[in-house]
């Protein structure tokens, strides 16, 4: 019953799935959107610290606490974003956002 | 039998906690119910990274992701009165596909464990350097302020900018609403503020400013 690095790195690409999953499946809905990117961004953390303590390599978790600050800061940014959105439109459906048709 | 079966016990169900709890995020129909288990899920990741010794980062996941992001998105989802049940149309139709692409990410992420060529290799690497004596906290505090030291600057200035980016996208000047101004409270002075009266004896005092319009 020994807990490898494979059992992280399996239980991380779980979550990364679900994230990409939670993408497709809520495609109309930005706020879940975010929320499976923050998913996404966390099973990446587990890799990172699950890497660092079998390697015995620190540097990992010193990584890992840059992507938490980059997932704060789009998470902060993304909101307020929806938030400027909904003023204007009254609605956060992705469909309706086509007005900077790029 | 003794710590590896404890570990592995918690580890499971910190696991499988994890992932359930994520399945709900994606697949609940309330908004503000998906937020409650997204702080679930950063929960059992925290009690991962104090399976794998790291105990700073698992703190500061609670700290920084529950405490501060999902409270936002709690916040956010609570402030917009969106029509959730509208949004959630399309969710069948886009199964099949969404199952498709993370079914095809999922082969090729565990395909890649299976083979065993990442873990073999670390375990080759890992052999060969000791364990250190030091707290985790102090471990990453060493390195992060010393060779890490200009990334720390920038992550500083990412969240400055994040942080200047958000008030400046929603701060909005709504008409009718009463605002302190301090430079004009500054520029006051006595003569525009305080007027001499002769009153007339039996006479009202009336404001100039009264009198006038």
């Amino acid at each position: 019953m020994e807990i490898g690095l494979g059992h992280y790195l399996t239980v991380a690409a779980c979550l990364f799935t679900l994230g990409i999953f939670g993408i497709f499946l809520n495609r109309k809905n930005v706020i879940v959107i975010l929320m499976s990117v923050e998913l996404m961004l966390l099973a990446v953390n587990i890799n990172l610290v699950a890497f660092s303590h079998y390697l015995n390599d620190i540097t990992g978790q010193v990584f890992a606490l840059f992507i938490l600050t980059v997932a704060a800061a789009e998470a902060a940014i993304g909101l307020a974003i929806i938030v400027v959105y909904y003023r204007n439109r009254g609605s956060i459906a992705v469909e309706d956002i086509n007005m900077m048709k790029g | 039998m003794g710590t590896g079966m404890l570990t592995a016990i918690f580890f499971y169900l910190f696991a499988g906690l994890a992932i359930l709890s994520a399945t709900m995020v994606i697949v609940a129909r309330n908004p503000v119910h998906a937020v409650l288990f997204l702080i679930v899920t950063f929960f059992n990741a925290a009690g991962l990274f104090i399976l794998l010794g790291a105990e700073f980062l698992a703190m500061l996941l609670v700290i920084v992701y529950v405490g501060a992001v999902a409270v936002l998105f709690l916040f956010v989802v609570m402030m917009l009165d969106v029509d959730f049940a509208e949004l959630k149309a399309g969710f069948v139709r886009n199964a099949p596909f969404g199952l498709l692409v993370g079914g095809i990410v999922l082969a090729e992420l565990l395909l890649l464990f299976v083979t065993g060529g990442i873990t073999a290799e670390v375990a080759k690497k890992a052999a060969t350097s000791a364990a250190s004596e030091v707290s985790n906290t102090e471990a990453i505090g060493r390195v992060l302020y010393t060779k890490y030291v200009y990334f720390f600057q920038a992550a500083g200035l990412v969240l400055l900018v994040a942080m200047i980016g958000a008030i400046v996208l929603t701060l909005r000047q709504r008409e009718g609403v009463k605002r302190q101004s301090i430079a004009v409270q500054n520029a006051r002075v006595p003569q525009d503020a305080i007027e001499v009266v002769k009153v007339a004896s039996g006479g009202a005092v009336v404001p100039s400013s009264e009198a006038k319009g």
